[in-house]
């Protein structure tokens, strides 16, 4: 490339103003927030290093984080697996060379597209309303409803936009494989199991990350369907996080300390990713 | 063979039929309990609105101007038009050069950049919001500038990876006929980054019109977008109108899916790609 290109002029004008902004919103809050882990605070001012006692709070205030962290993979599992089969199962049903076919997927995909808050109202009203009607209490009367709750709420809104990934996918597959295994006299299950599912795992690879980020970030819908009733049993480790640093006093400390734990799990996670991804290409 | 084909169609057609409408019921519950009393609504939301319960819009005139939600409207406008036009432009003229230009500063600006994408916004709330107070950024022209920042990692990701598969020839051409870099890029570069332009608008667009938590905590007390306002009809008093929370939902989605039907080809296809290669 050209030499003119290499000017500190032009690397200053091309970079400069998203990197101050970079710089502001993020790298200086990560280097402070990770100091601050290893703090006593009110106000950053006032911080006092205390070593690692913030991360040895975490860990033995069981009722705070880790049961957060229970919550969190309980509703991981479950939310990436409904979402993960059903979302496939409408991208099978949305392939099979039927007319109108654009109409449902308009459809399915477009919760996706609500925020956070205002689905957990939406969702909040029909399940409440439900819950009255058949056993009259609400949400917030037992953990197990708010999981569930969580869990609808998270299908209704992931569904369609898994199903267009999947859907991508298996558009992919050769139409003449599928219809050499047809001539040979193949059933639609077996057609499925040995052709479609082997040819779709990297859609399933990208889908099931995706969820699973998805549900470990999760806290909108959180705190707007359940906010964490009855009594933090609902809460998840974003909301903990949050409740920790900005409704208990004195423990902005023990939040910031989650926050680190919290990056480094997602930071987990998608590492794993990466290797899973990386490796498949190079075979 | 061809009646029973014409069966398992129609089975299927009646199948996604009944799982559509079960999609749709959410919202048509909503639109329906936005005209009732606030005292019909949590105890019998799946009635219709009768003589006694229905209220007329009643909901939407208390509610809007009881939250001021026509200011929330405005606020989550202008700051979801104005952080998306800064990331377009910023970004596409950083991954650009740090693109094409092989340094060893530009390789570490690249690397800085996409660290953001695995980091959780709880990592760095709290001192963000301090930074952005320090600052003078909590208002809703500077928080404009903080979405930049935040934006950056995934817009400078997808800029690069388009980027990346242009053929260099077009620039070179460019460069011969004494263009600077910066008008070859403006005049070039810019045009044929069209697709992905779209793709990252979109994503950004969506990010920043449903995001609550960085607009709630730094100019949450001020200025309330809609996300913002919404929570706080919920939290901000002692008891719940319903009514008003109903109706702020529909005048809540109303502009979204005006946008997704007019553009919805381009929002699917940007979504998968941003998952895709995200």
């Amino acid at each position: 490339m050209n030499k003119i290109y290499k000017k500190p002029k032009y690397l200053a004008i091309f970079t400069l103003p998203t990197l101050i902004a970079y710089i502001i919103a993020f790298v200086v809050p990560f280097i402070m927030g990770l100091y601050l882990s290893f703090c006593k605070f009110k106000t950053i001012a006032s911080a006092q290093f205390v070593g690692f006692s913030n991360y040895m709070t975490v860990f033995t205030d069981t009722r705070g984080f880790i049961r957060a962290f229970i919550f969190t993979v309980k509703i991981a599992v479950v939310g990436v697996v409904t979402t993960n089969i059903i979302a496939f199962i409408f991208a099978l049903l949305l392939t099979r060379g039927l007319k109108g076919t654009n109409f449902y997927r308009t459809i399915f995909f477009m919760p996706n597209l609500i925020g956070g808050i205002i689905l957990g109202y939406i969702w909040q009203l029909l399940l409440n309303g439900i819950l009255i009607r058949l056993v009259g209490v609400d949400l917030t009367f037992k953990a197990s409803y708010g999981y569930w709750g969580i869990i609808i709420l998270y299908n209704w809104q992931k569904i369609g936009y898994l199903m267009i990934i999947y859907i991508a996918g298996i558009q992919n597959v050769p139409g003449d494989l599928i219809e050499a295994a047809k001539i040979d006299g193949a059933t639609y299950m077996q057609t499925l199991k040995s052709i479609i599912l082997p040819m779709v795992m990297s859609s399933i690879t990208i889908c099931t990350f995706l969820s699973l980020t998805d549900c470990f970030k999760m806290f909108d819908q959180n705190l707007a369907l359940t906010a964490g009733a009855p009594r933090n049993q609902t809460t998840m480790l974003a909301l903990d996080i949050f409740e920790t640093y900005y409704n208990r006093v004195g423990f902005a400390g023990v939040g910031q300390a989650k926050a680190v734990i919290f990056t480094i799990i997602v930071f987990l996670i998608a590492m794993i990713q990466l290797r899973i991804t990386s490796r498949k290409e190079n075979n | 063979m061809e009646a029973k084909k014409n069966m398992s169609s129609l089975i299927i057609y009646i199948v996604l039929s009944i799982l559509s409408v079960l999609f749709v019921i959410p919202i048509a519950l909503v639109v329906m309990n936005s005209f009732k009393n606030k005292l019909y609504i949590s105890t019998t939301p799946f009635e219709l609105p009768n003589s006694t319960s229905f209220v007329g819009f009643k909901n939407y005139v208390d509610g809007l101007t009881k939250i001021h939600f026509w200011n929330s409207i405005g606020y989550s406008l202008f700051i979801t038009v104005c952080s998306v036009a800064l990331i377009l432009i910023f970004c596409s003229m950083t991954s650009w050069y740090i693109t094409r230009v092989q340094t060893k500063t530009t390789a570490f600006l690249r690397t800085l950049f996409l660290t953001s994408m695995v980091v959780p916004f709880q990592m760095v709330m709290y001192t963000m919001t301090k930074t952005a107070n320090v600052l003078h950024l909590d208002n809703y022209i500077g928080i404009n500038f903080l979405y930049l920042g935040f934006g950056a990692g995934m817009a400078v990701f997808m800029f690069s990876g388009f980027i990346k598969g242009i053929p260099l020839e077009l620039e070179e051409a460019a460069m011969i006929d004494g263009c600077t870099p910066f008008s070859m890029f403006v005049r070039v570069i810019f045009p044929i980054l069209k697709p992905i332009t779209i793709t990252v608008a979109i994503l950004d667009a969506m990010w920043i019109w449903n995001d609550y938590l960085l607009p709630y905590l730094v100019i949450g007390t001020k200025y309330r977008t809609i996300p913002v306002a919404i929570q706080y009809l919920k939290g901000g008093y002692g008891s719940i109108d319903y009514g008003h929370l109903m109706a702020t939902i529909v005048i809540a989605l109303v502009p979204i899916v005006i946008f997704y039907f007019a553009c919805q080809k381009y929002i699917i296809e940007g979504i998968v790609d941003g998952a895709v290669k995200g």
